[in-house]
């Protein structure tokens, strides 16, 4: 086995010591062979995948790698039920039968560990510091959080690890975000990646990894930390990750899939880190301080502005390329330019996603609007993340706050965030949404999507506009 | 996979950024568990258009869609590239592409051709003035050509080679598996299994 060394002296950066850990095969003008720890799956990207391994009459290699749930296309209402579209059942059923036939462990509908595939790896504890995760998902790198190399693929490549438990990959550059300073009361990590994503771009990741770091990294939980690493995706990044600490050791204690051998795999994970002298392609510096709650006005993640600011004008954008595109944007989210974003009046207000349909998203907004009365006409979906997370919101009575609130109870998949499923938006619907992605009818056809943080989606859903807690 | 060597056709002016896979094909059009049959999804919202370019008869007939910066961003969905190759598209010319749309799109053996914008415009406006311009996008060289104008684009040796001999990438990763079982005799025990189920 012949392993790429790096030839500097100087010291490695996290991402490059997950990855050379997991080099099976390198070879010269050849992509690295890696060697990855765990597949998901779930039931959008897998069946051509599936239907490819039978073809060409080839097994899963490695089914005890590898854990399928069903999130995508899924109802969240009456889920025991027979799915209604004819089509959406298909494509359950197909996942269920190809978990059968190759012998791969599934949670459907019903089961407790059902739910967003990005949700369910870390509460079963199978996302650990120093793995390799894909899934046919961009948003697989929310596993980044505890400092693994995790990253979306295609249907091809899914096929590609089922069969042979690797990926040839071209090793990604590094980029560090280094986020310094103390988060003013009611602004999130959501706040921080938003404020990320508009500073360099939707494709200022392009062909990084990105190490999130600095105190106010550090400062997160975990949750806060797979909320950041979610979205890394959509400023164009391969991976995003965060090197582990005691907060990442003590969430995975205890969970079902923790390991075994604590002590050995503790002491692993414990080299998980950045060195010292170790030098990142690219560096951008980011303070805490200064942040605000942070909203979209436009139709990709870049094009976001804290709460306090106005729909941007066109014509003072220099890049032209930029500015056609935010003429675009203003003109499908039919938004005059200068207006207060808190002027801007919401339709629906959607709670969930992979990127903020967790325990601790689902306690800050509950915190928010305890006692308090929806806003008239407006509709508020709360959609948990797994089944597991809505189980543990109900023992705490959240359930019945969002319900006492005049909010939607549902049961969990990835819902609004993509519009695959019944819960769309209508043609010009505008909502403002803890998910990940405001493109052009991402939620329903013709739908208006601000992204948002959960505070600001509570704040938001009692006055009616975009609004924070600080609003109240 | 077919053997992509080279390939001559017309083009399609796609003048927009930040083209994300979720315009290329919405959720919606996701549930089918077949490769095929995706076209009638690309780019659904825009086809109600008159005036969107697919709809305009002289482009009806391209083959290689010219388009702008970051384009394939977004979701890993690789039935975006697969609603491109349904409807006809064997190349997609531009400044930037998306890290996973490019790499299904190579997977799947559509050429993604990445061009320096000043060259994209050029395209744009030759095609615009001549729909039925004939454009050749040419692996063995690495080159688009038309008219007198003649681009070198890179893409790295081992992606070409694949895509010039039609292999198929697992059938090539499988020759390896002496390297993987190597590497899972010395994997630590402590990595997590989803088998058995612990709960």
């Amino acid at each position: 086995m012949s392993k790429k060394e790096y030839t500097t002296e100087m010291g490695k950066t996290l991402a490059q010591k997950i990855w050379e850990d997991h080099v099976v095969r390198s070879a010269e003008g050849e992509p690295d062979l890696l060697y990855i720890d765990l597949q998901l799956i779930h039931e959008v990207t897998s069946a051509q995948a599936f239907d490819g391994l039978r073809l060409a009459g080839r097994k899963v290699r490695r089914p005890d790698l590898t854990i399928a749930t069903e999130d995508h296309n899924t109802p969240t209402i009456d889920i025991l039920k027979p799915i209604a579209d004819p089509v959406s059942k298909l494509q359950i059923d197909t996942l269920r039968n190809n978990a059968k036939e190759f012998g791969i462990r599934i949670h459907s509908l019903g089961d407790a560990d059902q739910g967003v595939v990005h949700v369910v790896g870390p509460q079963l504890g199978i996302t650990q510091p120093g793995m390799t995760i894909v899934c046919g998902d961009s948003h697989t790198s929310t596993h980044g959080a505890f400092g693994a190399i995790a990253f979306g693929i295609g249907t091809s490549e899914v096929e590609h690890v089922l069969a042979t438990q690797t990926l040839p990959s071209n090793r990604p550059k590094t980029m560090a975000i280094n986020v310094e300073g103390t988060l003013k009361a009611g602004v999130t990590a959501k706040d921080i990646i938003l404020a990320i994503i508009a500073k360099i771009g939707t494709g200022g990741g392009q062909g990084y990894i990105i190490e999130y770091r600095g105190s106010a990294i550090r400062a997160l939980s975990m949750e806060g930390r797979m909320t950041i690493c979610n979205m890394s995706i959509e400023a164009g990044a391969r991976a995003g990750l965060i090197a582990p600490d005691q907060t990442t050791f003590d969430y995975i204690k205890g969970k079902p899939h923790a390991p075994e051998d604590w002590d050995a795999a503790l002491a692993y994970w414990k080299s998980l880190y950045t060195d010292a002298d170790a030098a990142f392609d690219v560096e951008i510096n980011l303070d805490a301080d200064e942040l605000e709650p942070f909203v979209t006005w436009g139709t990709n993640p870049g094009q976001g502005l804290p709460l306090n600011a106005a729909v941007p004008n066109p014509a003072d954008i220099a890049d032209a390329e930029e500015r056609g595109a935010a003429e675009r944007a203003l003109q499908y989210m039919g938004l005059e330019a200068g207006t207060p974003l808190k002027k801007i009046a919401i339709d629906t207000v959607f709670l969930g996603s992979c990127t903020n349909g967790r325990i601790e998203d689902l306690r800050a907004a509950a915190s928010v609007i305890e006692g308090k009365k929806i806003a008239p006409k407006l509709r508020m979906l709360v959609v948990p993340g797994s089944e597991r997370v809505r189980q543990q919101a109900m023992k705490e009575g959240l359930d019945k706050v969002f319900l006492d609130f005049g909010a939607e109870w549902r049961n969990a998949g990835c819902s609004m965030c993509l519009g695959m499923n019944p819960d769309q938006l209508a043609v010009g619907e505008r909502s403002a949404s803890t998910s990940n992605r405001n493109f052009e009818g991402r939620q329903g056809k013709g739908g208006r999507t601000h992204l948002v943080s959960p505070l600001v989606a509570a704040a938001t859903a009692i006055r009616g506009t975009l609004s924070s807690p600080a609003d109240l | 996979m077919e053997k992509f060597i080279k390939h001559v056709g017309s083009g399609v002016p796609l003048r927009r950024s930040n083209v994300d896979t979720d315009q290329i094909i919405p959720a919606v059009y996701l549930k089918r568990v077949t490769r095929s049959g995706f076209e009638d999804g690309l780019f659904s919202a825009w086809r109600n258009d008159p005036d969107f370019v697919l709809n305009q008869e002289a482009f009806k007939k391209g083959t290689i869609l010219v388009a702008g910066p970051e384009f394939g961003t977004g979701s890993s969905r690789e039935h975006a590239v697969w609603a491109l190759q349904n409807y006809g598209f064997k190349v997609v010319i531009s400044s930037r592409f998306a890290d996973i749309f490019r790499g299904n799109s190579l997977k799947s053996g559509l050429l993604t051709v990445v061009l320096p914008q000043e060259s994209v415009e050029s395209l744009w406006v030759a095609i615009e003035a001549n729909p039925n311009l004939e454009i050749t996008v040419d692996l063995d060289s690495r080159t688009v050509s038309y008219s007198e104008v003649t681009v070198a684009f890179a893409l790295d040796d081992y992606t070409r080679w694949r895509l010039m001999e039609g292999l198929d990438d697992i059938g090539l990763t499988l020759k390896q598996t002496d390297f993987i079982d190597a590497f899972e005799a010395k994997r630590p025990a402590y990595k997590p299994k989803t088998l058995p189920i612990r709960i």
